[in-house]
C-alpha cells in the first residue's frame, strides 16, 4: 500500500511536476492573453512558442544576480525561498487522486492556510530588504493586504468544514459524493475566490506589484533567479489555489467514471487557472482603499452571514432528524 | 455595489466572448502586410522616360528635409543640363515624412512602399546614388522635366518645349 518508496515517488512527481508546470504556464498564461486580446501571444520559439518557458528560464538563470549594497542582505535572499518553500509545502496536501497524495493530515486545510500565510512574508520581507522606496510601499500594501484577507479566507472554508465534519482535504472530497460544495457553498466560494485571488497577488489584486505605479513593487530591486523564484512563487501559487479550490469546491477527483480521478482533478484546476488568467485580461485593479474597503466591508459580512446560515441550517436539519 | 459586481462579470464575460474572434495580427516575416502605393518608405530616385536622371539638383528636397539628411552637390553636363555629382540620404536620420518628394519640381525624389531596411552596421544606412537611382520612372511613368521646362540644352532650344510659346524678339517693332 502506501510504502515509503510510494511516497518518495510522489514527492518527487509533485515537485517535479509542479514546477514544471508553473514554468510552462508563464508561456501559456501570456499565450491565453493574446487569445483574449484578439492577438497570438508568444509563439516564435518551438513549437507554439512553448519554448519560451525555457528561453525564460534560461536567461534568469544567466542574468546577473545582483544583491544591492544598500539592502539587508541575509533577509533579501531569504525572502525569495520562503514563497517558493511556502508554495510547495502547500501541495503536501492536496490530494491529487483516491491515494495519490503525500500526506492526508487531519488539519490539512489549517496546514494550506498556514503555508499561504507565510508565503506572504516573503513579500513583506523582500519588500523591506531591498531598502527602496517603491519596494517599501509594495511590502507595506502586502501587508495591508494580508491583514484584511487573510481573515476571512480562513472563515469562507469554515462552512465547508461544518459541512463536512473534518479539516482533512480526503474527507472533504469524499463529502461531496452527491454536490459538490460549490453549489451549497456558493458564497462561501465567491469569498473564497476572491481572497485567493488577493493571497497569491494576481491581477485584479496585484496592488504590491503594480507595476503601473511601482516600478515592480516588492521586486523592484531583484533580478536573475531571485527574481524568478517569486515569479515561480507566484505561479506555484496559483495552481495551489486552483487545486485547493477545486478540492473544497469542485469535488476533486470525482467525475465519471470513464477517465481516471487524476484526469478529473487536473481538468478542473486546469480550468481554474484559465480562469484566473481571463480575469487578469479582464480587470482592472482597484485603488488600494477600495480594495481594503472591500474586504471589510463586503466580504467579511459576507462570510459571517454564511457561517451563522450554514450553521443555522445544520442545526435545524439536525433537530429535524 | 451590486452594480459593479455585476459590471465587473459582465466584462468577465465580454472579454471571454474573444475566444471565438480571430487574432488581428499579421504574422509579419511569413504574411506580408498590404502596404498602398503611396506607403511612404524607401527612397529613390527615378529617370525620366528617355531613361535619363530626373534630378537637376535643386537642393530643394534638402531644403525641406526637417531632419537634413539629404545632401548633394550639383553639376552640369555638356548639353548644359544639371544633374547631382553625389546624392546622399541618411537613413538613419530620415523620418520617412515625404517633405522631400513634395519639394521636388520634377518628380525625382519618391517613396516606396518598402520598409525592410535593417542593417547590422550603421554606416550601411547611408545610401549614395547609385544605391538610390533606380531604371524606371517610378510613379509618373509620362512626365520629363526637360520636356517642358523652358531652359535651354542640347539639342532643344528656347520655345521648343511643349506648350511654350515661341520666345518674344524685344528688339522688333513688328506687332
Ligand atoms: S522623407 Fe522627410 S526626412 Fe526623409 S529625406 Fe525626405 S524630407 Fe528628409
Ligand atoms: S531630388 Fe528633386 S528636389 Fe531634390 S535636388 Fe533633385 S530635383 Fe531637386
Amino acid at each position: 500500500m502506501r510504502d515509503e518508496l510510494f511516497i518518495y515517488v510522489i514527492i518527487f512527481s509533485t515537485l517535479f511536476g509542479t514546477i514544471t508546470y508553473a514554468a510552462v504556464l508563464v508561456w501559456f498564461e501570456r499565450r491565453l492573453l493574446g487569445f483574449w486580446q484578439d492577438r497570438h501571444g508568444p509563439n516564435r520559439v518551438g513549437p507554439f512558442g512553448i519554448g519560451l518557458a525555457f528561453a525564460d528560464i534560461l536567461k534568469l538563470l544567466s542574468k546577473e544576480d545582483w544583491v544591492p549594497p544598500f539592502s539587508d542582505k541575509f533577509i533579501f535572499i531569504f525572502a525569495p525561498t520562503t514563497v517558493m518553500i511556502a508554495m510547495l509545502m502547500g501541495f503536501a496536501v492536496v490530494p491529487f487522486a483516491p491515494g495519490i497524495y503525500i500526506a492526508d493530515l487531519n488539519i490539512a486545510l489549517l496546514f494550506f492556510l498556514g503555508m499561504t500565510s507565510l508565503a506572504v512574508y516573503s513579500v513583506l520581507l523582500g519588500g523591506l530588504a531591498s531598502r527602496n522606496k517603491y519596494a517599501l510601499l509594495g511590502g507595506l500594501r502586502s501587508a495591508a493586504q494580508m491583514v484584511s484577507y487573510e481573515v476571512f479566507m480562513g472563515l469562507s472554508v469554515m462552512g465547508v468544514v461544518m459541512l463536512s465534519g473534518s479539516f482533512s482535504l480526503v474527507d472533504i472530497v469524499n463529502a461531496q459524493q452527491d454536490l459538490w460544495f460549490v453549489v451549497s457553498q456558493f458564497l462561501g466560494f465567491f469569498v473564497f475566490l476572491i481572497a485567493g485571488i488577493a493571497e497569491t497577488h494576481r491581477l485584479p489584486f496585484d496592488l504590491p506589484e503594480a507595476e503601473h505605479e511601482l516600478v515592480a513593487g516588492f521586486h523592484t530591486e531583484y533580478s536573475g533567479m531571485k527574481f524568478g523564484m517569486f515569479m515561480l512563487g507566484e505561479y506555484l501559487g496559483v495552481i495551489l489555489i486552483s487545486s485547493i479550490m477545486t478540492t473544497i469546491f469542485f469535488g476533486g477527483w470525482l467525475g465519471p467514471d470513464f477517465l481516471p480521478p487524476i484526469f478529473w482533478f487536473a481538468l478542473k484546476t486546469f480550468i481554474l487557472i484559465c480562469f484566473f488568467v481571463l480575469l487578469r485580461a479582464a480587470i482592472p485593479r482597484p485603488r488600494y482603499d477600495q480594495l481594503m474597503s472591500l474586504g471589510w466591508k463586503v466580504m467579511l459580512p459576507l462570510t459571517l452571514i454564511n457561517l451563522m446560515a450554514t450553521g443555522g441550517i445544520l442545526l435545524w436539519l439536525e433537530t429535524l432528524s | 455595489m451590486i452594480e459593479a459586481i455585476i459590471s465587473q462579470i459582465r466584462t468577465l464575460w465580454t472579454v471571454f466572448l474573444h475566444s471565438f474572434s480571430r487574432p488581428e495580427t499579421v504574422q509579419y516575416p511569413e504574411q506580408m502586410p498590404y502596404l498602398a502605393p503611396r506607403y511612404r518608405g524607401r527612397i529613390i530616385l527615378t529617370r525620366d522616360p528617355d531613361g535619363v536622371e530626373r534630378c537637376v539638383a535643386c537642393n530643394l528636397c534638402a531644403v525641406a528635409c526637417p531632419v537634413d539628411c539629404i545632401a548633394l552637390q550639383k553639376t552640369e553636363d555638356e548639353d548644359g543640363r544639371w544633374y547631382p555629382e553625389f546624392f546622399r540620404i541618411n537613413f538613419s536620420r530620415c523620418i520617412m515624412c515625404g517633405f522631400c518628394e513634395e519639394a521636388c519640381p520634377t518628380y525625382a525624389i519618391q517613396l516606396t512602399p518598402d520598409f525592410e531596411m535593417c542593417e547590422y552596421d550603421r554606416q550601411n544606412m547611408v545610401y549614395e546614388k547609385e544605391h538610390l537611382l533606380i531604371d524606371g520612372p517610378g510613379k509618373y511613368p509620362d512626365y520629363s522635366f526637360y520636356r517642358v521646362a523652358g531652359k535651354t540644352i542640347g539639342g532643344k532650344d528656347k520655345g521648343e518645349a511643349e506648350n511654350e510659346a515661341p520666345p518674344v524678339d524685344v528688339k522688333s517693332l513688328l506687332p
